[in-house]
């Protein structure tokens, strides 16, 4: 199998999809288009499976490599790889677009040529950021994956989309121009390499790393997004349609955090070290200040919204305690979230889709009409605030536990989550599904059909499975891990 | 190899059963959903007899199922410890959950979720097995949280009455407080031992006990004592100690069945079992036994106090299942593990024998809960009125019932326990068993005996109750009787299980305690530093036989005070009802106090979910809408609207404006130029 190019597949199966689908044109060819999507999402899954069944757990490094000239007179390339902390992300990021195009199939039906184009086209794009060893190509590919999701919010949204998809735009773009800086700085001090890898090499002192290191953090920090550079993600996500937000959250923040993973950590270890405290207190404040705020919100989105905020918190908190434990930790989290995180904005857009409201004011008793649509969301709310045997367990158990070892507070303020993540979830649940049937919207509701019942049980066999059988997700990251972990205890002082 | 496989059947054969049940509950008839969970919890009882024998006859068993997950140095495998605790619990369970089941075909028979009832009972059942037979912390947090997860579904069971979902979303985060300390014992037993594994913790333990850690400012606590009391604080939770018992109470808004199974005999006794497991660690901090200790001892008094003035015939016996969670914590604190393990096993039958009877009696009442309705239902119901009696009797310790056996030998151990607290404990276990003798036979008077009270208008009656328990929210399940009809006894489905239980409620006592106590039963499955807390050796000094001691307490302060409350109860209730009416008057403070619960929900509503909330708002409101996206990046968007206006104005778009200033500024550098040369 790994003569083919797999990881030029992932990504330019999806694209080519796409844009087979916007040549099908106006909406008078509508079922055409959702059904090339469908089928065009369906084969961009199918050919990342082998990435998976094909990895070599023990090897450390990079794997299925493709490696061409771009453009070389900078020294620019075409370099693909992925290791065990990137290829499972392929995989999600691949698994997400089916159940988005699924998602879209009866709800879109303005321009969906465009719309299920711009959807495959992003997803191949973010398989490019993924798979990227290249410091340019992955720049290029990670700011070209704005442009679907900025017109995804822009076109498809809600009424204050303009709004959101500027807020969205500028946030990101904002972060990502120092993050450009840092490349050049890179490309300099390399003697004119890209190779990230490379990088990964090269002595630098200290003070440079930090300045390096900062850029980073600006870049990545809003891509999570830590606090306080936050306060994008839920404008974004109440205005964005349902696939928007499934698509944002399981996938798009995944990206920053994949960021200090390639970057952060490897490329400025010592500053990374220096500034982990920072890092640490921004992650605490997102799990304990979101947690509160998530409580509060009337929005159902908008509770979803922030309490991505806070499962990101364990994720960057993961990530900065500098032991196995925590980095594997946080990038089930990040796998798990992909899962729970989509499903919630699902299941959330099923209710909005029948009463065109996502105010927890508007329901009340929808168990009395769509009692299979509680019982799965019921899975996914409990899912969502780390009930064991759920995926969501998994990382924030692995990063609480790994916490108590690096410091017993930290921890102590980490697993207050597991109290306001419970209380969130519930009392949302509590309000819209449980009681009498509140008004005639909730009276009229109709449960939900095959469709839907498909989306929601495939989220859920991923939840299920990765709760009750982490060690297949963890198995593949050990190798790649522990070297990330050796490489970042040395220093690159010189 | 034959018995592992037995050993998975345990708890896979009820959690089949309820996916049958619960995945095609609106498909399959009730006989299915019925027969196909009777089905499973019998054979994992049936199962749990054969293993129990095995063991009895020396065969433990050790070992990994699969493992979970690995990460770094750690491994975290799911597997089975199979020893004499395990198998206790296990027979426990799944005898207690076979009575539900099957008086559960009578109770829950008119209602609409029949088959979803029976799924999340089977349900449990799996849950509660995976906790007990657990053989590492990962695995026992696994059952700990799904119990609690369906202890929330059956709370909330009928989801549409407002305090059930309440009262479920109460339970559901209280027990997350305590799962808050539990999880950081988790992580502080991990990352010292390095190891979830029980059987390698216990062995490392010991090296353990003089390590000190700093946790706060300069002071140094003794590791064990910070670990076992997060640990402890989980089982506060689970096990409604006081502060984390307000869920309990409650948790009265689910149906009747899951009030004996899980609200009584099993779920919220898994803090004792943990304890009991985890007791090589809790005897390397005589700290922690203290706190442990003292915690009971407040729970078995107080809640018995809130015991006397309950109405509603659930709450009474829910007071009382605190009241006694409070003494199996104090057995716990007095390093009388094995005592605690004995009262818990008692306790599961009589108690979840007094639940069912309750629930027969509701039956019989057409869903009303309020005792003082009733009165004289002996005629009536007169199998719920004799094992209801066997239940009371045994509660309150009539010596040679069950139920005395394990709580006198409570009381004896705490008096032999000279670690700090025990003085204030005894007091508190030896008074709880006058308030307990009082409650319970207010209960059975004003139940069984004296003027029939129903078939009224007793409207009046429906006003004062607690905060959440006004009944006459829910549309079809308190009715009550209407005026002139009888209560009448229930169906065999119904009594059969009351039966089934109050022959253990009865005999266990005297049949048990000289094996599980004195005997060398719970070797290896508890550890007693025998050294530092030895009550339990002195104990044993004491014990002359299950008979002798049964005659022997006839001239004991327990039994005078377990008399005395039932005299007294007799007096007040049968004889002159108005002394207690102007006890209530004359000492209205301290009524007020109880019936408000000593405010503790009042202050967790306004301190705790207010506080939360106002923090919310004010962290949304103030930091993120305000702060945040108000002054920075809407403030930031303003400043560059604000430069680009200024220089707007020399973008008017005139050609000759554009000349003029190109003009202006050629003249400036060349100005410049020449001056430079």
């Amino acid at each position: 199998m790994s003569n083919y190019p797999l990881l030029s597949l992932s990504i330019w199966v999806p694209i080519f999809a796409g844009f087979l689908v916007l040549a099908t044109g106006s909406d008078r060819n509508a079922p055409l288009a959702r059904m090339l999507a469908l089928v065009g999402a369906i084969l961009a899954f199918v050919v990342t499976i082998p990435l998976w069944t094909g990895f070599d757990n023990a090897k450390v490094g990079m794997q299925f490599v493709e490696l061409g000239s771009w453009i070389p007179r900078f020294n620019i390339n075409y370099h693909l790889g992925v290791d065990g902390i990137s290829m499972l992300f392929v995989l999600l990021n691949a698994f997400i677009t089916v159940i988005v195009v699924l998602a879209g199939w009866q709800v879109i039906e303005q321009k969906v040529a465009q719309y299920n184009a711009a959807f495959l086209i992003m997803s191949g794009l973010m398989n490019g950021i993924f798979c990227s060893l290249d410091g340019i190509l992955f720049y290029v590919f990670f700011e070209a994956s704005l442009i679907p999701m900025y017109l995804i919010i822009g076109v498809w949204g809600g009424p204050n989309r303009v709004y959101a998809a500027f807020k969205f735009f500028l946030y990101t773009l904002f972060g990502s121009l120092l993050f450009l800086v840092a490349l050049m700085y890179l490309f300099v001090q390399s003697n004119g390499s890209f190779e990230i890898l490379e990088w990964h090499k090269l002595p630098i002192a200290l003070g440079a790393q930090i300045w390096l290191f900062l850029a980073f953090l600006i870049a990545f920090a809003v891509k999570v997004p830590m606090w306080p550079v936050h306060t994008w993600l839920p404008d974004a996500h109440v205005e964005a349609p349902t696939g928007g937000s499934i698509v944002l959250a399981a996938i798009a923040l995944k990206l920053g955090a994949y960021g200090f993973i390639r970057f952060s950590l490897p490329i400025a270890p010592d500053a990374s070290h220096e500034l982990a405290w920072f890092v640490i207190a921004l992650s605490l404040i997102a799990v304990v200040y979101i947690g509160f705020v998530a409580l509060v919100q009337a929005d159902m989105k908008k509770l979803v919204a922030y309490s991505s905020i806070a499962h990101m918190g364990f994720v960057t908190l993961g990530f900065f305690m500098f032991s196995a434990m925590g980095v594997e930790g946080a990038l089930v989290q990040m796998l798990s979230h992909g899962f729970i995180s989509g499903a919630m904005f699902f299941c959330i857009g099923v209710m909005y889709d029948r009463v065109h409201s996502r105010q927890i004011a508007d329901y009340g008793g929808v168990v009395n009409t769509m009692p299979k649509f509680a019982a799965l969301f019921m899975l996914f709310a409990m899912a969502n605030s780390g009930l064991p045997a759920t995926s969501g367990f998994v990382g924030e158990f692995m990063v609480i536990l790994g916490a108590v070892k690096f410091n017993f507070w930290i921890a102590f303020a980490a697993a207050s989550s597991m109290i306001m993540g419970a209380a969130y979830n519930l009392w949302m649940y509590k309000r819209v599904v449980f009681g009498d049937v509140a008004n005639h919207h909730v009276a009229e509701l109709e449960d939900i059909n095959k469709r839907e019942f498909l989306i929601l049980a495939l989220l859920a066999a991923g939840t299920l499975w990765m709760g009750l059988y982490p060690q297949p997700f963890t198995e593949v990251m050990h190798a790649s891990v522990n070297d990330l972990l050796r490489h970042v205890a040395i220093s690159k002082i010189q | 190899m034959e018995m592992q496989k037995l050993y998975l059947l345990v708890p896979l054969a009820p959690l089949f059963g309820a996916m049958i049940a619960g995945l095609f509950c609106r498909v399959i008839p009730r006989w299915v959903a019925h027969t196909a969970t009777i089905a499973g919890v019998a054979v994992a009882f049936i199962a749990s007899v054969i293993i129990f024998k095995d063991v009895l006859a020396g065969h433990t068993y050790n070992g990994p199922v699969y493992t979970w997950l690995t990460s770094g140095d750690y491994t975290f495998e799911v597997g089975f410890l199979i020893d004499t605790l395990t198998t206790t619990m296990m027979l426990v369970v799944t005898f207690v959950s076979l009575m539900v089941h099957i008086y559960t075909i009578g109770y829950m028979h008119d209602d609409p979720g029949y088959n979803r009832f029976f799924s999340y009972i089977s349900l449990f059942t799996f849950s509660m097995l995976m906790l007990v037979m657990s053989n590492n912390f990962m695995q026992l947090f696994f059952g700990w949280e799904a119990v609690g997860l369906v202890s929330y579904l059956l709370i909330g069971f009928w989801y549409t009455r407002p305090t059930a979902i309440f009262a479920n979303m109460k339970a559901f985060l209280v027990n997350r407080v305590g799962d808050f300390g539990f999880i950081l014992g988790i992580g502080l037993v991990l990352t010292y031992t390095g190891s979830l594994d029980y059987a390698t913790v216990f062995k490392k333990a010991p090296d353990l006990a003089s390590i000190s850690i700093n946790i706060w400012g300069t002071a140094e606590w003794s590791l064990m004592t910070v670990t076992c009391i997060c640990l402890f604080i989980g089982a506060m939770g689970k096990s409604a100690q006081v502060p984390l018992h307000v869920w309990l109470p409650d948790s009265m808004e689910g149906p009747t069945p899951i009030s004996a199974l899980i609200h009584a005999a099993t779920m919220v006794t898994a803090g004792i079992f943990m304890v009991s497991r985890m007791s090589p660690l809790f005897e390397l901090s005589t700290t922690a036994l203290s706190v442990v200790l003292v915690i009971g001892a407040i729970t078995a008094l107080f809640m018995g106090f809130l015991g006397i003035i309950q109405n509603d015939i659930k709450r009474v016996v829910a007071y009382s299942t605190l009241s006694q969670l409070g003494y199996m914590t104090v057995a716990l604190g007095a390093s009388a593990y094995s005592v605690a393990i004995f009262h818990l096993m008692t306790h599961a039958f009589f108690k979840a024998l007094l639940f069912l009877g309750a629930g027969s009696v509701i039956i019989g009442m057409h869903h009303d809960q309020d005792i003082r309705n009733m009165g004289g239902l002996r005629k009536y119901m007169p199998i719920t009125w004799i094992t209801s009696l066997v239940g009371s009797l045994a509660l309150i310790g009539t010596p040679f019932l069950s139920g005395f056996y394990s709580k006198d030998s409570i009381i004896e151990a705490v008096q032999l326990s000279h670690i700090p607290g025990a003085g204030f404990a005894y007091f508190a276990v030896l008074a709880g068993v006058f308030v307990t003798a009082f409650y319970s036979f207010r209960m059975y008077f004003l139940v069984f005996h004296g003027e029939e009270r129903f078939g009224k208008d007793h409207d009046e009656h429906h006003d004062h109750h607690g905060d959440h328990d006004d009944e006459e929210v829910s549309v079809d399940h308190h009715h009550g009787l209407a005026p002139g009809q009888k209560p009448h006894e229930t169906p065999w489905v119904v009594w059969l299980p009351l039966v089934l239980l109050a022959i253990p409620s009865v005999a266990i006592g005297y049949i048990a305690i000289e094996p599980m106590l004195y005997g060398d039963y719970f070797k290896g499955a508890i550890h007693i530093d025998h050294h530092a807390h030895g009550s339990m050796e002195h104990l044993a000094e004491h014990f002359h036989g299950a008979a002798a001691m049964g005659v022997h307490a006839l001239t004991t302060l327990p039994f005078f005070l377990a008399f005395a409350g039932v005299a007294l109860s007799w007096f007040f209730y049968m004889k002159r009802p108005d002394i207690p009416a102007a006890i209530q008057k004359k000492v209205m403070p301290i009524y007020t106090l109880l019936e408000n619960k000593y405010y503790f929900d009042k202050f967790n509503e306004a301190v705790f979910a207010g506080g939360a909330r106002l923090l919310g708002k004010g962290l949304w409101k103030g930091g993120d809408v305000a702060v945040i996206d108000g002054v920075i990046v809407n403030g930031s968007a303003k400043l560059v609207g604000m430069i680009s206006s200024i220089t707007r104005l020399f973008q008017t778009g005139y050609v000759y404006h554009y000349a003029f200033t190109m003009i202006i500024g050629l003249f400036v550098l060349m100005t410049l130029w020449i001056n430079r040369a």
